[in-house]
């Protein structure tokens, strides 16, 4: 048996090959519900109620979408140049660590110039963090993939300082939260009674601004060049180093922009258990998406609608809600084999 | 700052070190042989949680200690068959994989903890591996409670680094492994299999890497809880690159950066009022990424490595 390129990819395949992905984890994820001893069935019924059940469902599944797109965008974009950003869970969490010091320095600005500057201090702050390691990597070689995996560590422990030091909230009955931001900051909501806010709207808007810049610019098909082929990329006159440090500040960007819109969004406030691993999740999304910026905007869906239907399921049978990260990581690995077979045909 | 000195000599200290270092080198091993054989084994983070959870599970669950310890090699073997059928058979992408069986075994390994022990009860504990005094030297003084009366393990841990190194070095096998890590094409033209080799040295070395995770709950501790890896996996990684693929220099590399994890957590209790705890925390993390760029150029990485090989495709 060996394997053969295919010459043509056709249309149909790959956009079976995500569907077929899941449908295989979720067949593989169910052996293992059976296991705890429950109905599978009734799990998954459970699942999708839980997801898109109710109003509040509803709300919260898209709420939960918002920071897994952004992070989504941050892989996609950062993988599709070949460059191996694993650290959109730090650079999310400085991101929003950035946003709080910022919105609680009591700046008393109007919403509509400190919304955007709260914004635009997230989105820097992921930019600076990613661009160390991509130094590391232009200037001395080092693998990116283990130093941004390293600084998630450093990150998460130099937030959990800042939320027990200087940022501390003295009223917040000594657990170790940040000050939060002013209320003149926090996003307007997108729909009243519920959790959903503008944020919403801007990682769409983020999705197909990314998608235009991907497909129709210059820049474009320099990251794209950079990813497929250095040797051809550098031959074309393409300077790779600076592709790359753009590339960077995309996706460093975006996963600092996500932890920015998360607080100001949501509660606030910073706390070290902000993200259940929206960037690692992100990961995820992006392989599921195939790379492409208006596809993750539905795995991004995808995924928060696992992960919130765990919950509802959970709570009814017993299961561990860990059956949602299991379901996520089995997507990851079937999607990445979906994916060889729609690129080439097995031959006996 | 004579207090901050004095930390050095004492016993404990050195006692803790390999401690802490044995973990480590299990892990550097296993991910120095995957790598000599050409693969990246990104899941070594998830493995090793599942090792040490598998050992815990077993040893709770009425196996005793070196069985417990035999099952997590196992549960690893087969979390690195899974890596190895994807990136060598299949040639997918060794990052993406990697991340994906740790993303895999890690949650796979809580659901199971969570099947068995409930949320918000305190986690049940085993008799863990007691010291074994070595007759003789364990009565050196200072040296003798520093070295000589760690648990079995451990001793386990440095012998393995002298076989890994002569089987590497010295045999057929070794060979072999080090061609396809080389030059596949090579290999095979002298009649070895790459792709029965690459998945051979990526099952055994994630064997090595369940273990290092489950001496934390048979040895070092003696209960499982979640999030105690605590990024070791990652920091093995870092290790090989700092040990130039050298199993020698991998067991220096684990004793040093041991010797900091120690040393800073006495060093809290001497300074801890003046700096955040935090930064301590830090050390072992900026050490790796600090280990990387000092070697990075200087290693000698293996040709092959993350380069699927795919018969008569160059």
């Amino acid at each position: 048996m060996r394997l053969e390129r295919r010459a043509h990819v056709p249309l149909g395949l790959a956009i079976a090959a995500p569907f077929a992905a899941v449908l295989v984890a979720l067949l593989l994820a169910g052996l293992l519900i059976a296991a705890a001893g429950a109905d599978v069935l009734e799990a998954y019924r459970r699942l999708a109620i839980g997801a898109f059940g109710s109003r509040l469902s509803l709300t919260e599944t898209l709420t939960r979408a918002t920071p897994l797109m952004l992070t989504g965008l941050a892989a996609a974009v950062a993988f599709r140049a070949k460059l191996w950003n694993i650290g959109a869970e730090g650079q999310f969490y400085l991101g929003a660590l950035a946003a709080a010091a910022v919105g609680a320095s009591g700046l008393g600005l109007p919403s509509a110039i400190g919304i955007p500057i709260l914004m635009a201090a997230g989105a820097l702050a992921g930019m600076l963090l990613l661009l160390g390691p991509l130094l590391l990597r232009l200037r001395f070689g080092v693998d990116e993939v283990v130093t941004t995996l390293l600084l998630n560590f450093i990150v998460l422990l130099f937030v959990s300082m800042m939320v027990e030091g200087p940022l501390r909230d003295p009223t917040a009955f000594g657990w170790p939260q940040s000050v939060p931001v002013e209320a003149a900051y926090k996003l307007p909501k997108l729909l009243p009674r519920s959790r959903l806010h503008i944020g919403l709207a801007i990682a769409v808007a983020a999705a197909v601004l990314l998608f235009i810049v991907q497909s129709r610019t210059v820049f474009g098909f320099e990251s794209r060049a950079a990813g497929h082929s250095p040797a051809a990329a550098r031959f074309a006159g393409i300077s790779l180093s600076g592709t790359l440090v753009k590339v960077a500040l995309i996706s460093g960007g975006l996963a600092g922009l996500a932890g920015a819109i998360e607080v100001t969004g949501l509660k606030g406030y910073v706390t070290t258990d902000l993200s259940p691993g929206y960037g690692y999740s992100g990961i995820v999304v992006a392989m599921l998406a195939g790379l492409n910026p208006i596809g993750v905007v539905v795995t991004a869906l995808f995924v928060a609608a696992v992960f919130v239907g765990a919950d509802g399921m959970s709570r009814a049978m017993g299961i561990p809600s860990f059956i949602a990260d299991v379901i996520v990581a089995l997507s990851l690995l079937t999607m990445l084999v979906a994916l060889l077979l729609v690129g080439y045909r097995v031959r006996k | 700052m004579t207090e901050a000195l004095d930390i050095l000599t004492q016993a404990s200290l050195w006692a803790a070190v390999l401690r802490i270092a044995t973990p480590l080198i299990f892990g550097t091993l296993g991910a120095l042989l995957c790598e000599r054989a050409g693969v990246l084994n990104l899941g070594i983070e998830g493995i090793m949680t599942l090792g040490a959870m598998v050992g815990w599970l077993s040893v709770y669950w009425g196996a005793d200690l070196w069985t417990g310890l035999l099952c997590a090699a196992l549960a690893g073997a087969i979390a690195g068959l899974l890596h190895a059928a994807l990136t060598v058979p299949l040639g997918l992408s060794q990052h993406v994989s990697g991340l994906g069986i740790t993303l895999l075994a890690s949650s796979l390994t809580y659901y199971v903890y969570r099947l068995v022990v409930e949320q918000g009860s305190s986690p049940p504990t085993i008799t863990p591996f007691q010291p074994l005094a070595i007759p003789g030297l364990s009565d050196i003084p200072f040296l003798g409670p520093a070295l000589f009366a760690q648990t079995t393990p451990t001793y386990l841990a440095i012998a393995l680094i002298a076989v890994t190194a002569y089987v590497l070095a010295r045999t057929p096998l070794g060979l072999a492994v080090r061609m396809v890590g080389e030059n596949p094409h090579a290999a095979e033209a002298q009649g070895i299999d790459p792709t029965r080799v690459r998945i051979g040295a990526v099952v055994a070395g994630s064997a090595l890497m369940a273990v290092g995770g489950a001496y934390l709950t048979t040895s070092a501790f003696n209960s499982f809880f979640p999030t105690m890896i605590q990024g070791r996996g990652w920091v093995c990684i870092a290790l090989v690159v700092f040990a130039s693929w050298r199993p020698g220099r991998a067991l220096a590399g684990a004793l040093l950066f041991a010797l900091f994890d120690a040393y800073q957590l006495r060093l809290q209790h001497v300074v801890g009022a003046l700096v955040p705890y935090q930064l301590f925390l830090m050390v072992p993390y900026v050490m790796s990424i600090a280990a990387l760029v000092v070697m990075a150029r200087r290693a000698r990485v293996p040709q092959a490595l993350m380069q699927p090989y795919r018969r008569g495709e160059r």
